[in-house]
């Protein structure tokens, strides 16, 4: 039985550093009080360990999940790192640990403690995901596509596949601005990179005239006689309507930098073929 | 007339029709084109009426031929009539699609000139998107009535979706309101198009690459409210449509009076909206929890319950029936408990594999117990303090919003709940009004 102790672990932020604070949590039989990543303040009355990430173990640990878990529950856990769950990184080496006692039925466990709580994380984050397919708004500028989002959850790398596969021809960004991350595409070749701060140039008559049609159609379609805002609400939140065209005004603002250069720069990179792996590591800084 | 007039008059006409959907088929965009596709379907935005914006849904022409009496395009209305070209509806699309506004279009159109030339009309519209633009998103078209089978089948070749609106739920409310139309007229084109999706599923096994007709399906939609048409005759018309058709979806449309009429309730008043949430109650009853239509209402029974929901409504006619155990009972008896869903039945059905669950468990797995715990047993124990006494039951099973209308209505010193539900209040339209208008 391990030890509670009551040391707080302090990995790089990476999938692969969490893999390490698993394969430590074991090797020194203990339970630390909690797992941070390395930007975040930890409570002062708490020794602290630096878990150094090293890809030989966080390869054996990884390998022997779907071995001993199986593979529902490495996708499981892949989910749960992007979720914004609050120590979601205690949570998931929890449920790890049931889920080498206990093998792949951890997956139906759905009445503990931990396992509900990651499995709620998830579904919050799977829901969102699923909403910003439809939330995400494009502006093009100078045949680039942009948009920018406010997700909860880090969903970029979930929402990757669907967005390469709708637009192949075009090169797009779409900018996480809780995270600091930003989901670029060019033909066949996607990445996602920190991005902090973006400012977006002025859109050309075109853009305008579009943002202007679409307002248009929202506003005829909507049927007087059924209006029910409590509805819509409960559908499409209110923090998400900041970046909704529906909802933006449109106007010049005169004096305004053309930061085109910066976007086409962007998406113009080199950039490593999309791998499944290569894009859950990077995780948010 | 610039494109803006044209998509606020097309727009306008188009949105009464709520087959809405952007389901039923996976696709990705092939190599030089554009657009895919999801099964379960994505909402890209949501009206003020809380209704999903999907696909942009607007008329290639709202000049009509026609003059049924429901419809705002018919012939006879003083209203602004407009035309998109082809090409300018499928740029406005792309241009639309290109910037994630919409997951792609639904297509419908008054009748211009013949069914021939309106469908020829829409046609050209799907290829270009088709051909031109290499456009692999969604798009939902609607089978003109009396157009020709090849064009039809050219459509269907285009389109994921096809519809064939019934509008009226009898031949006799179709032909009193639309007296162009009939029941032929409409049906032939469904059994048509249901013989080319059949067709076509052969060929796909045969040919891998054969070309698919018509791959998310064929849905409808009817009016409700408009006619007197009951509940029961709907929901067996529905049942029918599912099974004959093999029919996606049907969609209800609660009438707002767009027209002065003797044939038709008064222009004041407010769309049955009650009635349509029944009804759409009762549909994911037959489509996805095992009911069958005569379950739910019988030849003494037209219409729903208005303060209990169909499934409700029903187990509290079947008490033979419960109390369920969660522990043991099978999925379909799980599916059948009030306030359990197909989510919630699923977790119970994998939760107990490992563990043995109680009233606490069902609460972490988030089943929703108000309703549930009085129809159900965590190993044979009953949930505790509950009383399956009538009363009160009734008090909990509605809403405080209903149990308000029910006392209002129904004026008995004492609640009680099997006598009276299944009777429904004589002074329909009064209810009407009080569930529909805010108290």
């Amino acid at each position: 039985m391990p030890n509670q102790s009551d040391l707080i672990y302090r990995y790089d932020g990476s999938f692969d550093g969490l893999l390490c604070c698993v394969f430590e949590s074991y090797q020194t039989k203990a339970i630390p009080i909690d797992i941070l990543p390395s930007g975040a303040t930890a409570p002062l009355l708490f020794a602290v360990k630096e878990v150094g990430t090293d890809p030989e173990k966080a390869k054996r640990v990884l390998d022997s999940i779907p071995e001993k878990l199986g593979r529902p529950a490495l996708e499981f856990i892949r989910q749960a790192f992007l979720t914004c769950l609050p120590q979601k990184e205690l949570h998931i080496l929890l449920f790890l640990r049931l889920g080498y006692r206990y093998g792949p039925a951890v997956m139906n466990m759905l009445t503990d403690k931990v396992v509900n709580t990651l499995f709620k994380a998830v579904n919050h984050l799977t829901r969102e995901s699923h909403l910003f397919k439809g939330f995400v708004r494009f502006s093009i500028f100078n045949n680039v596509l942009v948009a920018q989002i406010e997700p909860q959850n880090y969903v970029l790398p979930l929402l990757a596949q669907h967005f390469c596969e709708r637009y192949p021809e075009e090169r797009f960004l779409i900018h996480d601005k809780t995270h600091g991350m930003g989901l670029v595409y060019q033909p066949y070749q996607s990445t996602v990179i920190p991005i902090e701060e973006l400012e977006l140039p002025e859109a050309d008559t075109d853009e305008l005239a579009f943002r202007s049609l679409w307002q248009l159609f929202y506003d005829t379609i909507a049927i007087r006689e059924r209006y029910n805002p409590a509805c819509r609400m409960s559908h499409m939140p209110k923090r998400y309507w900041n970046n909704l065209t529906e909802f933006s005004q449109i106007s010049y603002q005169p004096g305004q930098t053309k930061p085109i250069a910066m976007i086409n720069r962007l998406t113009s990179q080199e950039m490593p073929p999309t791998g499944t792996n290569e894009i859950y590591k990077g995780g948010p800084a | 007339m610039d494109v803006f007039d044209k998509l606020k008059i097309l727009t306008d006409a188009a949105k009464y029709d709520v087959a809405c959907t952007s389901s039923g088929v996976n696709k990705k965009a092939a190599a030089g084109g554009i657009g895919n596709a999801a099964a379960c379907g994505i909402c890209h935005s949501f009206s003020a009426d809380g209704r999903c914006i999907s696909l942009l849904k607007v008329l290639m022409t709202n000049i009509c031929a026609y003059d049924c009496k429901y419809c705002v395009n018919r012939h006879s209305n003083d209203t602004a009539r407009a035309a998109f070209t082809p090409r300018e509806l499928a740029d406005l699309t792309i241009n639309f699609y290109r910037r994630n506004y919409i997951e792609g279009l639904f297509l419908s159109s008054g009748v211009l000139k013949n069914p021939d030339y309106t469908c020829e009309q829409m046609i050209e519209t799907l290829r270009i998107l088709r051909e031109e633009y290499r456009f692999s998103g969604y798009i939902h078209a609607k089978a003109i009535p009396g157009a020709d089978h090849a064009l039809i089948t050219r459509l269907g070749m285009l389109a994921d979706r096809m519809s064939v609106n019934i509008e009226m739920p009898s031949q006799s409310s179709l032909q009193l309101l639309a007296p162009d139309k009939s029941k032929q007229a409409i049906f032939k084109p469904m059994a048509y198009i249901q013989s080319r999706i059949q067709e076509n599923s052969h060929d796909i096994v045969q040919y891998r690459h054969a070309p698919k007709f018509v791959p998310a399906g064929q849905s409808t939609q009817m009016i409700i409210g408009a006619t007197p048409d009951t509940d029961f005759q709907i929901l067996n018309l529905t049942e029918s449509l599912y099974k004959k058709y093999k029919l996606k979806r049907v969609f209800f449309s609660a009438y707002t009076p767009v027209a002065e009429n003797h044939l038709l309730p008064a222009l004041d008043t407010t769309p049955p909206l009650w009635r349509e949430h029944r009804l759409y109650q009762a549909d994911w009853l037959l489509r996805f929890y095992g009911f069958t239509a005569g379950e739910l209402l019988d030849g003494e029974h037209q219409s729903f319950n208005p303060y209990l929901d169909p499934k409700c409504h029903w187990a509290l006619n079947h008490p033979d029936f419960f109390p369920v155990d969660v522990n043991r009972a099978s999925f379909h008896s799980l599916l059948r408990v009030p306030g359990i869903g197909v989510t919630s039945a699923k977790r119970i059905v994998s939760a107990r594999r490992t563990t043995s669950l109680s009233f606490d468990g069902l609460k972490k797995l988030g089943v929703v117990l108000k309703r549930a715990q009085y129809f159900i047993t965590c190993n044979g124990k009953t949930a505790d303090g509950i009383k399956t006494a009538s009363t009160w039951m009734l008090r909990t099973l509605l809403s405080e919003k209903t149990l308000k209308l029910y006392q209002f209505n129904v004026q008995s010193e004492q609640l009680s709940l099997f006598e009276h539900l299944p009777a429904l209040p004589s002074g329909q339209e009064d209810l009407l009004a009080c569930l529909t208008s805010p108290i």
